[in-house]
C-alpha cells in the first residue's frame, strides 16, 4: 500500500522532482565553476530576471493544458507596454495608463480565444497571426523607436522594493499562488485540463467550451500584458521589439514543468521550477562568459527533448479501450 | 403505450442531413416514464444521430423535441441535462487524463465558497455511488485512461445515473464489458425501469433487447419503420424489420 502510494507520488510528480534535481546539480556545478554564482546578490538577480518569464509561463500553462498554444505573448507584451508608454507620455496618470495597457492583453487574448473556440480554428495559426499583428502595431505606433522616461511611481513596478523584496518578484509570487489555486481547486482550472483531455466530453457534459477556452486565452493575454508592464518599468523604456521570441522560453518551461503539448496535463510548480532552471542556466552562461545566444539554442533542444520524453512516457502508460 | 399516459419525451419529424447523406428523414418517437425502449437498426440507420439530437450533442435540421409538453427546436447539452436527459455514449465521453471522481462530476462539480471545488465531497459521493451500483474500480483516484473498457463503461453509467433525472439513454451500454460486468449493467438498467425512469437503449444484441425492454423501435435508413411491443414479436420478426424484409404493426 505504502509502496503504491510512493510509486503514485513519484509518477505524478516526476517532472517536478527531476527539475529540482537538475536545479540542484546546476547550482552545484556553477558554484564550483565561479565563486560569484552562489552569492545572495546573484541568486536574487536570477529570481528577479526569472519573474517576467514565470509570469509569461503562467498564462501558457493554462493554454497548453487546455490543448492550445499561444505564440502571440511576446508581441502582446510589447504592444501593451507601448500603449502604457504612450498613455504616460500624453500625460495620463500611471493608474490610467495601466488601465489602458493591461486591457490590450485581454483584448488580444479575447480575439484569439474567440476565433479559436468559436470557429474551431487552429490555435497555432491564429496566435501566429496575432503575433504578427501585435508586433506590427507596436512597430507602427512607435515608428520602430523605443519610448523612454517614465514617472518614478511607474518605474517602481519594475525596479522598486516592497520591504526586502523586488516588486517583480512579489508580483510573480502572488500570481503563482493565484494560478496554482485556479488550476488545482477551481472549475476553471478543472475545465482547462479537461478541455485538453477531451473537449467533446466537456461539451457533452453541458459545459460552455467556448466560454472557458476564450477565458483561458484572455488570462494568457493578461499575463503577457503584466509581463510587458514590468519590462517597460524595469528598463524605463518601451521597446517595440521587447519580448522577441519569449514564446519559446515560456513553452519550454511549461513542457519541462510536466505539461503535455497535446493537453490535459500541466503544473504550476513544475513550470516555476523550469523557469528557475532556464534562468539559472542563462545566468550561468553569462557568468562563464558564454554568449547568451546559446540559451536560445539550448531552449530549442530542450523543447524537442522534452517532447520526445513526454511521448515516450505516454507510450508506456496503459492505453484505454474506447 | 399505456392508455391516457403522456410521454415524457417526444421526437416529432426529426430530420438531419450531413451533406448529401440524410441520416434521419423525419423520425417520430414517444418515450414514457417507467419503460425501457430499445432503438434497433442496422449500422448507419441513424440510431446514434437520433440519440445525440435528444441529448443535445447535435442540432436537428428540422422537427421538434417535446419534453413534458414543452416543445424545443433543438437542445443544448446543458439544456438536455437540466431537463433530466442523461446519456451514456458509445464513445463514453470520458476525459482520460482526469480521475474517476472528476469524470463522474464533470460539468456538475460541487463547490464550496462559490469558487473552490469540493474534491472531498466528489470522492466520497463517487465511492458511495460505485458501491451502490456494484461497479468495481481499482481506485477512485485512478485516471479514466487507466481503466479497462468495462470499468470505463461503469464510470459513464454511474455518471448518467448520478445526474440522470427522468430519461437515461444508453448507446450500446455493454459494448466493451466482460460477461460479469454485462450482467451487472443489464440488471442495473432493468432496475432503473422499475424505479420509474424512462430508459432508451441502443443495442445490436437482440437477446439483451428482448430480455430488458418493453418496446422496440426499429429504424431503417433514417426512418422509424415500426415501433412494436417486445412481448408481441419474435427476434426473427425484428430482424426482418431491421433488414427491411417485413413489416409488423403492433
Amino acid at each position: 500500500m505504502r509502496e503504491n502510494a510512493l510509486k503514485h507520488f513519484l509518477t505524478k510528480n516526476f517532472a517536478q522532482l527531476l527539475l529540482t534535481l537538475v536545479l540542484l546539480i546546476l547550482c552545484i556545478v556553477l558554484a564550483c565553476k565561479t565563486s560569484y554564482f552562489f552569492t545572495w546578490a546573484n541568486c536574487y538577480n536570477i529570481l528577479d530576471q526569472s519573474s517576467v518569464d514565470i509570469i509569461l509561463a503562467l498564462g501558457m500553462v493554462f493554454v497548453i493544458s487546455s490543448g492550445g498554444i499561444d505564440l502571440s505573448i511576446g508581441s502582446t507584451m510589447a504592444f501593451s507596454g507601448i500603449i502604457m508608454a504612450f498613455a504616460m507620455k500624453s500625460g495620463i496618470p500611471v493608474w490610467g495608463s495601466l488601465a489602458l495597457g493591461l486591457p490590450v492583453g485581454i483584448l488580444m487574448g479575447a480575439c484569439s480565444g474567440l476565433l479559436i473556440s468559436g470557429l474551431s480554428l487552429s490555435p497555432l495559426v491564429i496566435t501566429l497571426g496575432f503575433m504578427s499583428i501585435g508586433r506590427g502595431m507596436a512597430l507602427i505606433l512607435t515608428k520602430s523607436s523605443p519610448i523612454f522616461g517614465f514617472p518614478n511611481s511607474f518605474k517602481f513596478l519594475g525596479s522598486g522594493q516592497i520591504g526586502p523584496i523586488n516588486s517583480p518578484i512579489l508580483m510573480a509570487a502572488i500570481l503563482v499562488a493565484i494560478s496554482s489555486v485556479l488550476l488545482n481547486t477551481t472549475k476553471w482550472g478543472y475545465y482547462a485540463l479537461a478541455l485538453g483531455g477531451n473537449d467533446e466530453a466537456v461539451r457533452r457534459a453541458g459545459v460552455s467550451v467556448w466560454k472557458y477556452r476564450t477565458s483561458i486565452y484572455i488570462f494568457c493575454g493578461l499575463m503577457a500584458a503584466i509581463a510587458g508592464m514590468i519590462t517597460v518599468a524595469r528598463l524605463n523604456s518601451a521597446d517595440p521589439l521587447a519580448g522577441w521570441m519569449v514564446e519559446t522560453d515560456a513553452i519550454a518551461a511549461v513542457v519541462l514543468g510536466g505539461a503535455s503539448l497535446s493537453g490535459g496535463k500541466g503544473s504550476i510548480l513544475g513550470t516555476v521550477l523550469a523557469c528557475l532552471v532556464l534562468g539559472t542556466l542563462d545566468n550561468g552562461l553569462i557568468l562563464l562568459a558564454i554568449p547568451s545566444y546559446y540559451q536560445k539554442l539550448l531552449c530549442g533542444i530542450i523543447i524537442i527533448l522534452a517532447l520526445i520524453s513526454t511521448e515516450l512516457r505516454s507510450r508506456k502508460e496503459p492505453k484505454s479501450i474506447s | 403505450m399505456a392508455e391516457g399516459k403522456k410521454p415524457i419525451l417526444q421526437a416529432c419529424g426529426i430530420k438531419k442531413s450531413y451533406g448529401h447523406i440524410e441520416a434521419l428523414r423525419g423520425v417520430n418517437l414517444d418515450v414514457y416514464s417507467g419503460e425501457i425502449l430499445a432503438i434497433v437498426g442496422d449500422n448507419g440507420a441513424g440510431k446514434s444521430t437520433l440519440i445525440k439530437i435528444l441529448a443535445g450533442a447535435i442540432a436537428p435540421d428540422s422537427g421538434k423535441i417535446i419534453v413534458e409538453g414543452q416543445a424545443y427546436d433543438k437542445l443544448s447539452p446543458r439544456q438536455a441535462l437540466d431537463l433530466g436527459i442523461s446519456t451514456v455514449y458509445q464513445d463514453l465521453s470520458l476525459v482520460n487524463c482526469r480521475d474517476i471522481a472528476a469524470n463522474v462530476f464533470l460539468g456538475r462539480e460541487p463547490v464550496k465558497c462559490r469558487l473552490f471545488i469540493n474534491k472531498k465531497k466528489m470522492v466520497e459521493e463517487s465511492i458511495a455511488l460505485f458501491q451502490q451500483l456494484n461497479i468495481n474500480i481499482p481506485s477512485i483516484h485512478a485516471l479514466a485512461g487507466q481503466l479497462s473498457g468495462g470499468q470505463r463503461q461503469g464510470v459513464a453509467v454511474a455518471r448518467a445515473i448520478k445526474f440522470g433525472g427522468k430519461l437515461l439513454i444508453f448507446d450500446e451500454p455493454t459494448a466493451a464489458m466482460g460477461v460479469q460486468e454485462t450482467a451487472a449493467a443489464l440488471s442495473l438498467i432493468s432496475s432503473l425501469g422499475r424505479q420509474g425512469y424512462a430508459v432508451i437503449i441502443i443495442s445490436h444484441n437482440l437477446h439483451q433487447v428482448f430480455s430488458l425492454t418493453q418496446r422496440i423501435c426499429v429504424i431503417r435508413q433514417g426512418r422509424v419503420v415500426d415501433t412494436v411491443f417486445t412481448a408481441d414479436v419474435t427476434p426473427n420478426q425484428v430482424v426482418s424489420l431491421i433488414t427491411g424484409a417485413a413489416q409488423v404493426t403492433a
